[in-house]
C-alpha cells in the first residue's frame, strides 16, 4: 500500500473532547465507527450521492464517506447520536417517529441531520424548499412523503 | 399452595382499542431516529479481517491461470482465497435454491462480467482493497450470450453444460431444466381450447413487451460477517432476509449438521429481495473456515449490480376477443433473462407464468414461461417475484384490445374480471377477493368519468389504469415461540426479518391481541437460528399471512397454558377466564395480573410459559404439462393503480403528476404501515418504469452507481401520491389478514405507459419509459425516425 501517513486529531465530537489517531486517507465514517462505535453515519453509495453518511462538521453537512477525516481536526462534529439532550430526542426526531418518516431506517440519520441544517438556516422553509433542501438524500424505501410532512410540522411550530 | 393475590376489579375496567387493526408506530421508532437500531453493516469483531472480492472482467471463457503474487507481497494482506482454496474445503462449492449452479468462488469458467474469483482478506480494508487490484487473471474467452430470446434457441452458447436442481423447496421439486440448453426451467399452464377460443375470436391482438434490468439498490449494501463459535461450529452475521435458509445451506455445503451453523441478521437496511438465499454468507463461512479469524466482506453500491437484478423479460402476449368485449382466449409466453445462475429465478418464471394471463376469466389459456440462462449477472427476486413484468405486458395489450372495441378500458376490465368462485387460469376457484371494490376505487380516486384535458401544445397531459395480480408464494412453513416471562413481560421469537416492513411491529400486534397485552409492551426477539423457530424466508409478501397465523398460534398455546395456570389458581374453570389489559380476568370479576399467575405457579417471579405455532397452508402442486391445482396459492394478491402524466413531445420527457396505488390488504394489522408500504412500492416502480434501467455493453454495467443509475430521489415524486387501501377480509389469514408488500409494484408501469398513449396516441413497449426511448417512438410514428447514435 502506499505510503500510510498517520496523526492525531482532536476535535469536538457530540459536545465532548474527542481525540483519535486516523490514517490521512481515513474518511470520517470509518473513523466515527471504528473509534468512536458511532453507527448514524453510515456508508452506502460511497460516493457522495445519498446522504447515508450525513454528519454536520461546524454546522455544515458533509458526506462523511468522502469527508476525510483529518480535515475535522479543531472542529465541531455533530452526529445523530449527539443531537438530542440525555435522553430527550430532538424535536426533530420527534416529529420524524410522529409522521412515521421511516421504513427500513438506514437513511434516516442523513435526513435528520440535513433537516437540522435546514431549519437552523431557514426556520421555516415551505414544502418547495424542504424538497430541494432535501433533495440529496435518498429513500429507497421512499417514504419521502412522511419526511417532508415530518419536516413542515416542525418548520410550522 | 397458591400465592396469587385476588384483585378485585377497578370499577370502570375500559378495553383498550383492538391491538390489530390499529396504526400502532414501529416499535423500534426511537432506535431508528437516535442511532442506534442495530445493522449487521455496524458489527465489528475483534481480529476481524477485510474481504475484498476481485471479479472476472469478461462475460464467457475459462480460467487460465490466477497469479496473485503481487497481492500476497503486499504488506498487510492476510491471504488471498481462490475457487480451489475453497474446494478444498467444500468438495462441492456450488449453491444456490433452486439449482446447485453457483460456484462460492469461480471454478474453471467465469460466466459474467463482475463473478467473484477470489477473495484478498487483510486486517485494513484499504489493504485489502488495493491487493484485490492486483490479481491478475488470464482467461481464454468463450462466446457470451445476452439476450434471453437468443439464448433460449438451439445452437446458442451453452452457459452451464450440466444442470444441477437443488430440489430444496416442494414446488420446485419438478425442476428438471434442460441439459444441452440455457432453459433452466419452462412451466406451462394450460385451460380449456386455446385453438378454439382463437377460431371463436372476433379480433385477435397480438404483441411482445419488453423490459431491461433493474436492481434493488437497497441502502445497506450487502454484508456478512463470519467467526468460529469453537472448533466445529459456525456464527454467521447477515444482512439477509433467510436465516434459516443460509443455515441450511451453508450447512449441506459443509457437510455438518445445521445445529453447528447459527445465522443470525438485525434490521435490515432494505431488502426488496435481493437478500434472499445465499449471497455472500457461503462465502465469508468458507474464509472464515480457512483462516480460522472472522471475517467481514461488505460490498460497494457498484458491487451491488453485480450480485443480483430484477429479472430482464421479453413477454409475448396474444389474446383473442368478441366484438362485445368479452376474452375468449389467451396466450402468453414469457421468456426471463435469469442471468449467469439461476438463484431463484426458476421460481420467479413458475409463479409469475402462472398469472401472467391476468387478473381475468378466459375459458382458454396457453401459459409458457421459460428461465433463461444468459452471461449477465444473476437475475432473482426483486419486490414481485417477476409479477410487474408480466402485468407491464398483459395490461399494456388490455389498454389496446379496450380502445380497440372502443370500449371504456375501466369497463373492459369489468366485463371480464375473474370473480368469487370463478376458476382462475390454474383451474383454482376464486376465494376472498374482490376486483370490482379495486375498480371502483380506481375510478372514484381518478375521477375517471370526468372528462380529461389532454391539453395542446407540447405538453400533453393523459391517463391511465392497469389492475394486477399475484399467487402469494406456497407451500411454505413458518414457526414462532411466544415466551412469556416471569414479570409477565412477553417475547415472540420468530425468523421474520424487519427490513422496513414493519413486520415486528405487526408481530408484536397479533400476539398483544391474543393475549391482551399492548403491542407495544412486546419485544420481537430479531431472527438467531440457535434460538428462534424456522421460517421459509421473509419474501413475497407472506410473512403477515404465515409467521402471523404461526404467532397468532403460539399466543394461544401461551393463553392457554396461561389461562389453565390462572385456573389453578383462582379455584376455577379456564372458560370462566379471559386475557385483558394484562391481566387474567374471571367472569366473577376476579383478576390477576400475569405475574402473579407465575407467581402462583413458580412460587416467585419465575419460569416461563412457552407457547408455540406452527403454520404450513394447505397446497396442491400444479400438474406438470397443464399447470392445473386446486389449490395453487393460500391466498390471491390483487391491486389496481391509476396515473396521469404529462409529455413533452419535444424532447420525450414523461413527468408523472398523479399516481394512485390501490392494495387490498384483507383486514389490514396496521393500515398507516399498509399504506406506505403500498406507496413505497410504487415509487420504486415508478422508478423502474420511468427511467431506472442499467445499461449493458458485451456483458458489462456501464451505470454502476448512483451517479449514473438514477433511483428516485424527492424531486422526481408525483405530487399526488397515495396508497389506497381496500379490505376484502381473508377467512384464514390472520385477523383477516394478506400480505401487501409486493401488491404495489405490480401495476404501476403499465398505468403509466397506458397513460403516455392516451396523452400522444403512441405505444411503447419496451420499459423504462425513458425520454430517448418515447420521442424515438414518437417521430416513428411520425415517419421522421431519429437516428441510432452507434
Ligand atoms: S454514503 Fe456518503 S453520500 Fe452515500
Ligand atoms: S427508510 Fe429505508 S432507505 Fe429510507
Amino acid at each position: 500500500m502506499t505510503k500510510t501517513h498517520r496523526r492525531t486529531i482532536r476535535f469536538k465530537l457530540n459536545g465532548r473532547p474527542a481525540i483519535a489517531e486516523i490514517g490521512t486517507h481515513e474518511t470520517l465514517v470509518e473513523v466515527l465507527r471504528r473509534d468512536f462505535s458511532l453507527f448514524g453515519a453510515r456508508e452506502s453509495c460511497g460516493q457522495g450521492l445519498c446522504g447515508c453518511c450525513t454528519a454536520l462538521v461546524n454546522g455544515t453537512a458533509v458526506s462523511g464517506c468522502l469527508y476525510l477525516a483529518a480535515f475535522v481536526d479543531g472542529a465541531e462534529v455533530l452526529t445523530v447520536e449527539g443531537l438530542g439532550s440525555g435522553n430527550e430526542l430532538h424535536p426533530i426526531q420527534q416529529s420524524f417517529i410522529e409522521n412515521c418518516a421511516f421504513q427500513c431506517g438506514f437513511c434516516t440519520p442523513g435526513f435528520i441531520l440535513m433537516t437540522k441544517e435546514l431549519l437552523d438556516r431557514h426556520p421555516h422553509p415551505t414544502t418547495d424548499e424542504i424538497r430541494h433542501y432535501l433533495s440529496g438524500n435518498l429513500c429507497r424505501c421512499a417514504a419521502y412523503p412522511d419526511i417532508v410532512r415530518a419536516v413542515k410540522a416542525i418548520a410550522e411550530r | 399452595m397458591s400465592s396469587g393475590k385476588v384483585i378485585e376489579p377497578p370499577p370502570e375496567t375500559k378495553r383498550k382499542p383492538g391491538q390489530v387493526k390499529r396504526s400502532v408506530r414501529r416499535l423500534e421508532s426511537k432506535a431508528k431516529v437516535d442511532g442506534s437500531a442495530e445493522y449487521i453493516h455496524n458489527l465489528s469483531l475483534p481480529g476481524m479481517l477485510y474481504g475484498k472480492i476481485a471479479r472476472s472482467s469478461i462475460p464467457h471463457g475459462k480460467i487460465r491461470s490466477i497469479d496473485a503474487a503481487a497481492a500476497l507481497a503486499l504488506e498487510g494482506v492476510h491471504a488471498v482465497i481462490t475457487g480451489e482454496d475453497v474446494r478444498r474445503l467444500i468438495p462441492d462449492p456450488y449453491y444456490g435454491p433452486a439449482f446447485h449452479d453457483q460456484p462460492i468462488l469461480a471454478l474453471e469458467k467465469v460466466r459474467y462480467v463482475g463473478e467473484p474469483v477470489a477473495v484478498v482478506l487483510a486486517l485494513d480494508p484499504h489493504v485489502a482493497e488495493e491487493a484485490a487490484d492486483l490479481i491478475a487473471v488470464e482467461y481464454d474467452p468463450l462466446e457470451p450470450v445476452f439476450d434471453e430470446v437468443a439464448a433460449a434457441k438451439a445452437g446458442a452458447p451453452i452457459v452451464h453444460d450440466i444442470l444441477k436442481p437443488a430440489a430444496t423447496f416442494p414446488d420446485l421439486k419438478h425442476l428438471e431444466g434442460q441439459s444441452g440448453t440455457n432453459v433452466a426451467l419452462s412451466s406451462r399452464v394450460r385451460r380449456g381450447d386455446l385453438e378454439r377460443g382463437f377460431q371463436e375470436s372476433d379480433q385477435i391482438f397480438e404483441h411482445t413487451f419488453r423490459n431491461g434490468k433493474v436492481i434493488h439498490a437497497a441502502l445497506e449494501p450487502y454484508v456478512t460477517v463470519a467467526e468460529m463459535a469453537g472448533p466445529d461450529a459456525l456464527t454467521i452475521h447477515t444482512a439477509s432476509q433467510s436465516p434459516s435458509f443460509v443455515r441450511s445451506e451453508v450447512s449441506r455445503l459443509l457437510g455438518w449438521p445445521e445445529n453447528r451453523v447459527r445465522v443470525r441478521t438485525a434490521f435490515l437496511g432494505g431488502g426488496f429481495g435481493g437478500k434472499l438465499y445465499i449471497k455472500l454468507e457461503a462465502l465469508v463461512a468458507a474464509c472464515t473456515l480457512l483462516v480460522r479469524k472472522p471475517v467481514r466482506i461488505a460490498l460497494t453500491m457498484e458491487e451491488q449490480f453485480y450480485t443480483i437484478t430484477k429479472h430482464g423479460a421479453t413477454v409475448r402476449v396474444k389474446t383473442g376477443v368478441k366484438n362485445d368485449g368479452r376474452i375468449l382466449a389467451r396466450e402468453v409466453e414469457t421468456w426471463w433473462n435469469g442471468g449467469a445462475y439461476a438463484d431463484i429465478g426458476p421460481r420467479v418464471a413458475q409463479k409469475s407464468g402462472l398469472t401472467s394471463s391476468g387478473p381475468y376469466d378466459i375459458e382458454n389459456i396457453g401459459i409458457d414461461s421459460h428461465a433463461i440462462y444468459t452471461n449477465e449477472p444473476p437475475a432473482g427476486a426483486l419486490r414481485g417475484f417477476g409479477v410487474s413484468q408480466v402485468v407491464w405486458a398483459y395490461e399494456s395489450q388490455t389498454d389496446i384490445i379496450a380502445r380497440a372495441l372502443r370500449i371504456d378500458p375501466l369497463e373492459f376490465r369489468r366485463r371480464n374480471i375473474l370473480r368469487e368462485g370463478r376458476p382462475h387460469a390454474t383451474g383454482m376457484l376464486m376465494s376472498d377477493i374482490d376486483i370490482d371494490a379495486i375498480l371502483d376505487r380506481l375510478a372514484e380516486r381518478m375521477d375517471w368519468d370526468r372528462p380529461f384535458d389532454h391539453g395542446s401544445g407540447p405538453i400533453r397531459r393523459g391517463r391511465g389504469i392497469a389492475i394486477g395480480m399475484k399467487a402469494c408464494v406456497a407451500p411454505t412453513t413458518s414457526v414462532a415461540m411466544v415466551n412469556i416471562y416471569g414479570d409477565g413481560s412477553c417475547g415472540i421469537c420468530c425468523s421474520t426479518v424487519d427490513m422496513g416492513q414493519g413486520s415486528d411491529t405487526a408481530m408484536a400486534q397479533i400476539a398483544a391481541e391474543i393475549l391482551g397485552l399492548s403491542a407495544e409492551s412486546i419485544r420481537v426477539i430479531h431472527p438467531d437460528t440457535d434460538v428462534t423457530p424456522y421460517d421459509m424466508a421473509t419474501l413475497g409478501s407472506r410473512s403477515t399471512y404465515h409467521m402471523g397465523n404461526a404467532v397468532r398460534r403460539a399466543a394461544e398455546d401461551a393463553r392457554t397454558q396461561l389461562l389453565r395456570m390462572a385456573a389453578t389458581a383462582l379455584k376455577t374453570d379456564m372458560e370462566e377466564l379471559e386475557c385483558r389489559d394484562g391481566a387474567v380476568i374471571a367472569r366473577s370479576g376476579a383478576r390477576m395480573t400475569i405475574r402473579d399467575v407465575m407467581v402462583a405457579r413458580f412460587a416467585m417471579q419465575a419460569g416461563n410459559i412457552i407457547g408455540v405455532g406452527s403454520f404450513i397452508p394447505p397446497y396442491e402442486k400444479p400438474d406438470h404439462d397443464t399447470g392445473q391445482s386446486r389449490q395453487i396459492t393460500p391466498f390471491w394478491m390483487l391491486g389496481g393503480a391509476g396515473a396521469e402524466i404529462e409529455v413533452d413531445t419535444e424532447t420525450g420527457r414523461i413527468r408523472v403528476t398523479k399516481l394512485v396505488n390501490v392494495g387490498d390488504a384483507g383486514s389490514a394489522i396496521n393500515p398507516e404501515i399498509v399504506e406506505r408500504q403500498l406507496i413505497g412500492a410504487g415509487t420504486m416502480q415508478f422508478g423502474f418504469t420511468v427511467f431506472e434501467e442499467m445499461i449493458f455493453s458485451e456483458g458489462q454495467v456501464l451505470n454502476a452507481s448512483f451517479a449514473d443509475y438514477k433511483i428516485p430521489g424527492m424531486l422526481d415524486l408525483p405530487h399526488d401520491l397515495t396508497g389506497e387501501l381496500v379490505e376484502v377480509p381473508h377467512q384464514h389469514g390472520p385477523f383477516g389478514a394478506k400480505g401487501i408488500g409486493e401488491t404495489g409494484m405490480f401495476c404501476v408501469s403499465p398505468a403509466i405507459g397506458n397513460a403516455l398513449y392516451d396523452a400522444i396516441e403512441v405505444r411503447v413497449t419496451e420499459m423504462p419509459l425513458t425520454p430517448e426511448r418515447v420521442l424515438r417512438a414518437l417521430r416513428e410514428a411520425k415517419d421522421q425516425p431519429l437516428g441510432s447514435d452507434e
